[in-house]
């Protein structure tokens, strides 16, 4: 798969019209990988000239943030804008709402002021720029419910970016009780991708997936490599995996059109 | 004449409103104990969510029931207190139905009946709130902060209302001359009958009595507010005025924090140099919050503007699954522990003398703290624009940088991030080869 580095471009004097923030999931969980090299399929599908950093790209900062290490985040912060910055990176797309909150409103007042896109955003403009179309056939009728990230939704208010290109899939998207502003969280944020729960009656992924098998789903739609994580592990544990599958809409859109 | 009444009235008006204006600038100087925090920018948008949100009640309405019900308290409580206006300037002046001869009896008598009709309204909608807390099973009103002098000062409002709704009723259907008059008594007609069988002088002693316990009873309650969570409906305009209009992702940056950041990362900064006077104080600065006095005074502002709804806990991840944290509480605990601060200052005489508590551990625990996803819910759902989870994150921020007391397993992601870029143990080298995994 090609994936260009700021490094190639810059050997080659160009630069590219944006950068790919891969994020930490993307690079090395094994499920997000997936995520990002179906984003990639749709980038070159839509002869995106992009970029990411490879080995120079290093953690955003936000899970160490939302952790109480603000000294760590901006030690992060402030490397990664020496990087972007020295690229002279203006616009980023990113596959991860936490990067994408982090990199949009965080870093600006750190020094680092760029034009962030979360993919489904990015994804919408290809469509209305006319670069890209959406297969409509393949995933015709299938029931899709999709679950809201907390820092895609509530965070920055996109509701209607991922919603608009599942229903370019042409599939059934039915909302759970708890969508959009009221979306239950999928139990990762705030750093707790990383640590077990505090004691209680319940995960919250296990009571969000029971909201997503509410719908009757045969797809859930997510925006997030973390959500995606949480909601795979309570579709195993409800075991509904023959019935349910958990999918990012670049990973739908790159089935959809045969990438 | 008789002035007694006269002057017992204004009496009683100067010691109610006194002792009002006095615990409200308690009120102020306990917020005022919080750090600074610019609030002042954007003003048209503060003016516009003030006037949705507080005077609009846009976001009481999106739980519809609870929502309508108190528009109808809302509504009725501004209204009505507009014959307040006229009860006072009656009891100032010995006077009966002071406004009436002015507005004309016809549309003297419209505003009453507006008024009583709206009363009796309040009176069944205030009858259902009570129901649903102490009735229905919500759990919102079940959870463990809301037992003890919670659950009652819920209901005490309750009561407060009822009594006074039914005494204006009642001020209304013993008032002979506006009986007989007609006008205006479109309730108080059909309570009027009750009181038939008594002497004349016997309903007129009712109708004072309960004119008298009718504005009484609204100063107690004016006075009732500053012990009670009921101090929503004042302060929830200037809370909505100064709430947070950034993305709610967008947690503050430490400007403390830059400049050390900075520090460290400038490869020509001399790490044994002399720091000057003014740099001494800035290093010296506490990270995070573990008390009162380090959070904002928007935040404390949020601690007293709080009535304690649970719409926050009701949606709050942690709380849905039984976690220890439950947003409603920490707002009420941040308050709670601001009074005994504001109480300890009183009684030193105006200096705050250190009692060994503190609003961390002996009021929030790191076990709710902990528990927070940062998912923003509780923010979002606030009818009255409170921000539970910026404290949240002030007092981790304290816990991590003042004394590194995070779990375990986020140290290690946090070790893992200043390592190697990434919160798991993965080689940075490594950082690109998903793209040839394909």
């Amino acid at each position: 798969m090609n994936v260009p580095t700021m490094a190639d471009m810059m050997a080659q004097g160009k630069q590219p019209e944006v950068l790919f923030w891969v994020g930490a999931a993307g690079s090395y969980d094994d499920r997000a990988k997936k995520i990002s090299r179906a984003f990639v399929k749709i980038l070159h599908a839509a002869n995106v000239d992009f970029a990411v950093l490879g080995t120079e790209e290093s953690s955003s900062g936000d899970a160490a943030k939302r952790a109480g290490n603000e000294f760590l985040f901006q030690m992060q912060a402030f490397m990664n804008i020496e990087v972007l910055n020295g690229y002279q990176i203006k616009k980023i797309v990113t596959c991860d709402p936490h990067s994408f909150n982090t990199l949009k409103n965080e870093y600006p007042s750190l020094g680092g002021k760029y034009e962030v896109f979360h993919h489904t955003q990015f994804i919408q403009n290809l469509i209305s720029e006319g670069r890209l179309e959406i297969d409509n056939t393949s995933l015709k009728g299938k029931r899709v419910t999709f679950h809201d990230p907390c820092y895609l939704g509530r965070a920055n208010e996109v509701y209607e970016s991922p919603r608009d290109l599942i229903r370019r899939l042409g599939v059934n998207l039915t909302e759970m009780k708890r969508h959009k502003g009221t979306a239950l969280c999928c139990g990762a944020g705030g750093a707790q991708m990383f640590k077990d729960a505090e004691r209680g009656n319940k995960e919250i992924n296990i009571l969000r997936t029971e909201d997503a098998l509410e719908t009757k789903p045969q797809i859930i739609a997510t925006g997030c490599p973390y959500c995606n994580t949480m909601m795979t592990d309570g579709i195993k544990f409800k075991e509904k995996e023959s019935e349910v599958v958990v999918k990012d809409i670049a990973e739908l859109i790159s089935e959809a059109n045969g990438l | 004449m008789n002035y007694i009444s006269n002057v017992l009235f204004g009496v009683l008006l100067i010691i109610g409103i006194g002792f009002f204006v006095n615990n409200i600038q308690k009120l102020f100087r306990n917020i005022k104990l919080g750090k600074s925090i610019n609030r002042n920018d954007n003003k048209l948008q503060r003016f516009k969510n003030m006037a949705m949100i507080a005077l609009g009640q846009s976001k009481m309405v999106k739980r519809p029931f609870s929502g309508f019900l108190h528009i109808i308290v809302y509504i009725g409580f501004v209204i009505i207190n507009i014959e307040v206006l006229e009860i006072v300037v009656d009891g100032l002046l010995g006077t009966h139905r002071v406004f009436q001869p002015y507005l004309g009896d016809a549309f003297y008598g419209f505003l009453i009946g507006v008024f009583e009709v709206l009363a009796a309204l309040v009176f069944i909608a205030v009858v259902l709130f009570w129901l649903r807390r102490n009735v229905a099973n919500i759990k919102r009103f079940l959870s463990k902060e809301m037992t003890g002098w919670p659950k009652r000062d819920g209901n005490l409002i309750l009561y407060f209302e009822m009594v006074l709704m039914s005494l204006f009723i009642i001020m209304n259907a013993t008032d002979t001359a506006f009986q007989e008059a007609g006008v205006g008594n479109i309730v108080s007609q059909f309570v009027a009958p009750f009181f038939e069988g008594y002497a004349p002088e016997t309903i007129h002693t009712i109708e004072r009595a309960a004119w008298w316990i009718h504005i009484i009873g609204i100063l107690v309650f004016l006075n009732y507010l500053f012990y009670s969570k009921h101090l929503h409906i004042l302060l929830a305009f200037p809370n909505t005025y100064f709430g947070n209009l950034k993305p709610k992702g967008q947690f503050p940056n430490s400007e403390a924090v830059s400049k050390e950041v900075q520090l460290v990362m400038d490869p020509s900064a001399d790490p044994y140099a002399i720091p000057d006077e003014s740099a001494e104080e800035e290093v010296s600065e506490k990270f995070g919050a573990s008390d009162v006095a380090d959070l904002s005074w928007v935040q404390l502002l949020n601690a007293y503007t709080c009535t304690e709804c649970g719409r926050c806990t009701s949606a709050c991840p942690a709380s849905l699954t039984g976690k220890e944290l439950s947003p409603r509480s920490i707002m009420m605990k941040t308050r709670d522990r601001l009074e005994e601060v504001g109480r300890n200052i009183d009684q030193n005489k105006g200096t705050f003398k250190d009692d060994g508590k503190q609003l961390l551990n002996d009021y929030i625990s790191p076990e709710e703290l902990w528990a927070c996803t940062s998912c923003n819910a509780c923010v979002e759902e606030c009818p009255v624009s409170i921000d539970p989870l910026s404290i949240i994150m002030d007092m981790r921020k304290y816990l991590v940088m003042e004394q590194s007391a995070a779990p375990q397993e986020l140290n290690m992601m946090m070790t893992n991030i200043e390592n190697n870029g990434a919160p798991w143990q993965y080689n940075q080298q490594d950082r690109l080869n998903w793209a040839k995994e394909a």
